[in-house]
């Protein structure tokens, strides 16, 4: 499922970053904030009005993220 | 089997000093690393095929020169983003002796990745793991040795904010530039990164398993807490505002008053030794010297304070790490203005002053999202036209409604800017991602934040003092000329003339006119000239304003100002950040329209409501 399925609170097992058309940048910034294969990245809150989530990777990197793109996080959750 | 080694030796000038670059993540305190070592020296090179400014500073090691350069913050070096392009642009064509890569300790799990980048280039390098007390406090646990091992460079765990374990990385870093015989040039990094860099999770896992311990669980920390009420949905965004209030309050409160003491100290310098000193020169020379440089140098004076206190409060908001918070509150309004949340952040930014603002947008990716935030900076209300609200609002509303007016116009400077993104984000259209990192809440020290503000006075200094000095005997010289005119039979007086057709409409006078012309080249300019223009003294201005001009003029004339052309200045870094005269001239006229337009309904309404 995409990461912006998740609830707020909820933890998910990250299984791949879809790419989108051919926006690698979107991709290789992810990488760099640490959503890599199986990190733990958990939803912290949901801003309203269709506003971005935040987001904590591991366990000290937290950001924020719009759905849009969080909808190419792919996770699984246990 | 070959393995050519990417990187070139390059032999060494002799006049040539070694050279250190520091490389980075953004929010690693990268940049208090570099202060720490570089003291107050530092200053804005010039680096021919670079295209931003990057901050240099020479530090003597082991007896000679040694040249430090703070790269920006980038999250990779294989990455897309302008400061990627420019780290590697850096790398590929000056030499260096020795490469800083400041990490952030505490998420080391994913910025090791830099280090491991750096590492695949070849280049020499010492690692700084920052911020290590943050570190400490998470429960990430490091083992610098076995780090090293892996790394092959030499690893510290330091905090440039506190000075802890900075010693023993100096000490390092000179033992270093002591051995390296020339500096390294990367020939093609993304190549070489093709080639041998890809840094796979395995390699990753494998280090972090040895060297690094990290919490498998966050203990409730006071940043959960905090954002817990700052980033409530119901409450989050009425604090921002509370917030923001909160900051005109202090600048109205306490940075005015301070304002008052300089202009008196200015005064009575005027009076105590400027005038007895020119009493010698004939009444031309006298007058050119006290209202036209004097008056320039009076009103540069006058601005210190006031700009101190704006950047001491916006470096609490900013290194505090609530600025960033301030984005993700916006993004769900400013993503449907074609915008984002980064957009809002340096929108808020332009509050200080439009210029670093808009050199800022390099942050931004895409282009298109670059340039719509470009075109809505120049409306937010900057410290040179607070001034000249400031001295307009208290002359003309003498009731003590003056917090509330200005207020007024810092909702309407945010309106504007909606208002232009909205019509114009089809037009510039946006692709770039939204992934915002929140760094956790600091307490920013003494030092970080008396450094910002002396930063941003210096700045202001160098770029505005020959500026409004060169203003306000531009001001004299059309405001005197021809000789033995007054007001409005000079040239100047006569160009107001010429255009009161189009400004009586919006309330505006010849003589208000002309100070508009004149805030062309600087707003700090206007007040400056509008002593000449009326040829009395900076401190009866205020009283003639309250006389002749009406309230609804007046705060005709703060709208006005507030949407046209902030200043030249702006206008030059409009067009080199852009880099197109169309989009330049577009920004131009299109402020100036929206001024008139906003005026007019305005004065009109005010004249149709009874209002004189």
């Amino acid at each position: 499922m995409g990461l912006s399925e998740l609830k707020a609170g909820q933890v998910g097992f990250v299984e791949s970053i879809q790419p989108h058309h051919s926006n690698d940048g979107l991709v290789h910034r992810l990488e760099a904030m640490g959503i890599l294969p199986d990190r733990a990245i958990q939803v912290l809150r949901v801003a309203w009005f269709g506003g971005p989530l935040h987001v904590r990777i591991g366990t000290t990197t937290e950001v924020a993220i719009r759905r849009h793109e969080a909808q190419q996080i792919r996770v699984k959750v246990c | 089997m070959t393995c050519h080694s990417p990187t070139v030796t390059q032999p060494r000038d002799e006049k040539a000093v070694k050279r250190v670059a520091l490389i980075g993540m953004p929010n690693t305190g990268k940049s208090t690393f570099f202060s720490r070592i570089t003291g107050v020296a530092a200053y804005v090179g010039n680096w021919p095929g670079v295209t931003v400014d990057l901050l240099q500073a020479n530090v003597k090691i082991n007896g000679e020169t040694v040249e430090f350069v703070d790269l920006p913050g980038i999250y990779d070096l294989n990455g897309y983003s302008e400061d990627e392009k420019v780290v590697r642009t850096f790398l590929e064509k000056y030499a260096i002796d020795l490469v800083i890569v400041v990490l952030n300790a505490a998420q080391i799990d994913r910025q090791i990745r830099l280090a491991l980048q750096v590492k695949a280039l070849g280049l020499p390098a010492v690692v700084m793991l920052n911020m290590s007390d943050e570190a400490k406090h998470y429960g990430v646990e490091i083992n610098s040795k076995e780090l090293s091992r892996h790394l092959e460079m030499p690893v510290f765990l330091i905090s440039a904010k506190y000075g802890k374990g900075y010693m023993k990385a100096y000490e390092t870093i000179c033992h270093q530039l002591e051995k390296t015989e020339l500096p390294v040039i990367v020939n093609d990094i993304r190549q070489v990164l093709a080639q041998r860099g890809k840094i796979s999770v395995d390699e990753i896992e494998i280090i972090l398993k040895d060297a690094v311990e990290m919490p498998s669980q966050l203990a409730q920390t006071l940043t959960a807490k905090l954002d817990s009420v700052l980033l409530h949905p119901v409450f989050g965004l009425p604090l921002f505002f509370l917030g923001m209030f909160a900051v005109f309050w202090i600048v109205w409160n306490v940075g005015l008053p301070s304002q008052d003491i300089m202009d008196s100290l200015t005064g009575w310098l005027e009076e105590t030794v400027i005038s007895p000193v020119l009493s010698v020169f004939p009444g031309v020379v006298q007058d050119f010297f006290i209202n036209g440089i004097w008056a320039g140098v009076a009103t540069v004076a006058s601005f210190v304070p006031l700009i101190v206190i704006f950047f001491i409060v916006m470096a609490i908001l900013e290194d505090s790490g609530y600025l960033s918070r301030a984005a993700y509150l916006m993004d769900a309004l400013m993503a449907r203005l074609g915008l984002d949340g980064r957009s809002f952040v340096l929108h808020m930014m332009g509050f200080g002053c439009n210029v670093p603002a808009l050199m800022g947008t390099r942050v931004m990716r895409s282009r298109a999202l670059r340039l719509l935030t470009m075109l809505i900076i120049p409306f937010g209300l900057c410290s040179a036209r607070l001034q000249v609200f400031v001295f307009i609002i208290a002359a003309v509303f003498p009731n003590g409604n003056g917090a509330l007016v200005l207020f007024s116009l810092y909702l309407l400077s945010f309106l504007a800017a909606f208002l232009t993104a909205f019509l114009f984000q089809g037009a510039f259209k946006n692709e770039d991602p939204f992934v915002l990192e929140l760094p956790p809440y600091r307490l920013p020290t003494l030092k970080q934040v008396a450094l910002r503000g002396w930063g941003e006075v210096r700045e202001f200094l160098v770029r505005a003092s020959g500026f409004i000095t060169v203003g306000c005997i531009a001001v004299w010289v059309i405001t005197s000329l021809p000789p033995g005119a007054t007001g409005l039979d000079t040239i100047g007086g006569q160009i107001g003339q010429f255009l009161s057709p189009v400004m009586r409409p919006i309330g505006i006078d010849p003589y208000l006119t002309l100070a508009l012309i004149f805030g062309f080249i600087a707003k700090e300019v206007v007040l400056g000239s509008l002593a000449v223009i009326y040829g009395l003294q900076s401190a009866s201005v205020g009283a003639h304003i309250a006389e002749t001009i009406t309230f609804a003029q007046g705060y005709s004339f703060c709208i006005f100002c507030l949407l046209y052309t902030p200043c030249l200045t702006t206008i030059a870094t409009i067009l080199n950040e852009a880099k197109s005269w169309k989009f330049t001239a577009f920004s131009l006229v299109f402020s100036l329209v929206l001024a008139w337009v906003c005026s007019f309904i305005f004065y009109q309404s005010a004249l149709l409501l009874g209002f004189q």
